[in-house]
């Protein structure tokens, strides 16, 4: 199976008032790949991250999904295609019920309500918040926001999970929960995060993103032993890379 | 500020009785809308001196909490909430009107007086009607079903997201303005100027949450029309609904019961 490609090519956007966010972007990832976007506050990762469903519009440069590139006319297919969960759930999660909130997607998809209810189903169990069904998103906590957010996104089935800092905010065993779900997915797997440790344990490939340009893409393990490349785009060491203050042990 | 959250997380909390099973919630969304439209339409529909009339229109909203299984702590303190916004529309009305319309004893009841306690009963019928509406039916389901009675998606959807973007200028305002207390410690900030730019912040932030969500929106393939859950279905007992009650108001419409006990004391002691 090739069709879920995300291929960009010479990307770059530029915001309104004039700020450069993104210039001269380009990778390709290839299906069931699991990738890292990480780079310091403000070095574009989010404004990449929203091009790749066209919730935001590259000022230039191409971006295609599974060789369907993105246009107007294709947008509803790549929509379906890439689901994206952003950084914010409360952003996410605007309907009355979890229930109402997973079946958004689904219905405007036109499914069937029997089919809407089945999806609605599986995407809460596959996250393990299908007790949570009757509950207003606003009731809920952190961790538990998180997973409907998903379970919001995994309903729609889609074939690439693009995910803005998914663990932003959890408390560690939430962080500890989701990883365990995010490993579980077959899906390709798109993520940004300041989470170093998480990005070690979950993705092959590291793409390093400075001022809206790709400094560097390629192994993980490569990238995070590289410290100047660390050092000139304001990042640190996972902890356990680094080596133990108290004993004085070398890190991995 | 935080009486306005509590209010939101009030308003949030008739959306959830929307997702009651009685049978006044399982009613086609159209046939409890027009049901609502034609009883708000009555009941304003009098002029501003009548008392009597109105009593009788109690009948509905009662008849709905009891079968629509409603919580009446609930719906009595969003009536209580509305009645000083009455007053303070009315208000005037008994200064500016003193003509005496009604004579108890040496008590002369000014026409003012009168209209202030019509205009009272009627809000208080017409919102209740539209609350338990909502309460029934939920927002969503209401905005559908406006479409499908032929009002055009542009003003549905518009209705929609007025209702969501309430919710969040009002989560938006909490959390200013908790920053702004917790930063003058205690004392009133720095007063209104602080509260300027306060609002434009708020207005600002509002704006650019409201684009995030409707982006999330977009992303799982909204374009432009809701699908409530509920589906439609235009039965037998959605007829009986809507001729019952339609018949009930024109009924009470029509025929004052103050006249006709007026009449009927007449007719029997001549
Ligand atoms: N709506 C916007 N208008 C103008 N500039 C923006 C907007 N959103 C983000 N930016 C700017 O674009 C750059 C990249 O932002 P972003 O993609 O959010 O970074 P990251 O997610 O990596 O922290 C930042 O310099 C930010 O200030
Ligand atoms: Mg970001």
């Amino acid at each position: 199976m090739s069709h879920h490609i995300v291929e960009v090519k010479n990307l770059r956007h530029v915001y309104p008032d004039g700020t450069v966010a993104l210039s001269n972007v380009s990778f390709r990832i290839t299906h069931g790949e699991s990738v890292a976007i990480i780079g310091a506050n403000g070095a574009g990762k989010s404004t990449l991250l929203q091009h790749l469903n066209g919730c935001i519009a590259a000022t230039a440069g191409e971006i295609a999904i599974g060789h369907t590139p993105l246009t107007r006319g294709t947008l509803p297919h790549i929509r379906r295609t890439v689901g994206m969960v952003f950084q914010y759930p409360d952003d996410q999660l605007f309907m009355p019920t979890v229930f109402e909130d997973v079946a958004f997607g689904p219905l405007n998809q036109g499914l069937p309500d029997d089919m809407v209810a089945e999806r609605v189903r599986e995407a809460l169990e596959q996250v393990g918040a299908a007790h949570l069904s009757a509950k207003p998103p606003y009731h809920l906590s952190g961790g538990e926001k998180k997973r409907v957010a998903i379970a919001t996104v995994l309903a729609m089935s889609p074939d690439v999970l693009v995910m803005d800092e998914p663990t932003s905010g959890l408390d560690p065993t939430a962080r500890r929960q989701l990883i365990t779900l995010l490993r579980r997915f077959q899906h390709t797997k798109i993520f940004t995060s300041h989470d170093l440790d998480m990005v070690l344990d979950l993705c092959p490939r590291t793409i390093v993103l400075h001022e809206g340009t790709i400094m560097a893409d390629g192994a993980t393990g490569d990238i995070f032993a590289d410290d100047r490349l660390l050092e000139a785009c304001r990042l640190e060491k996972p902890f356990v890379m680094q080596g133990c203050p108290v004993c004085g042990m070398k890190g991995k | 500020m935080n009486v306005i959250s509590a209010a939101v997380i009030d308003l949030k909390q008739l959306e959830l009785l929307a997702q009651g099973q009685t049978t006044v919630h399982g009613h086609d969304a159209r046939v409890k809308v027009l049901v609502t439209l034609f009883f708000i339409v009555s009941v304003v529909s009098y002029n501003r001196y009548e008392i009597s009339g109105l009593l009788p229109f109690i009948f509905f909203p009662v008849t709905m909490v009891y079968r629509a299984n409603l919580p009446i702590p609930y719906l009595a303190r969003k009536m209580l909430l509305i009645c000083p916004l009455v007053l303070l529309i009315g208000i005037f009305n008994p200064l500016f009107d003193r003509s005496t319309l009604w004579q108890l004893g040496s008590l002369e009841i000014s026409g003012g007086c009168i209209s202030l306690l019509s205009l009272l009963i009627r809000s208080l019928l017409t919102i209740g009607a539209a609350l338990i509406l909502v309460a029934t039916t939920g927002f969503t389901t209401i905005c559908q079903a406006l479409e499908r009675l032929g009002i055009p998606d542009v003003f549905t959807v518009q209705l929609l997201f007025l209702h969501r973007y309430i919710f969040v200028l009002v989560e938006e305002a909490e959390r200013a303005s908790r920053a702004r207390e917790l930063r003058s410690c205690g004392s009133k900030g720095r007063g209104i100027a602080s509260v300027g730019s306060l609002i434009g912040h708020l207005l600002l932030r509002t704006w650019q949450r409201a684009e995030r969500i409707h982006t999330a929106m977009l992303s799982r393939g909204f374009t432009g029309q809701f699908h409530g859950h509920r589906q439609a279905h235009f039965g037998r007992s959605d007829l009986i609904f809507l001729v019952g009650w339609s018949a009930t108001f024109l009924l009470m419409r029509t025929i004052d019961p103050a006249a006709l006990l007026g009449r009927f004391i007449t007719g029997y002691f001549p």
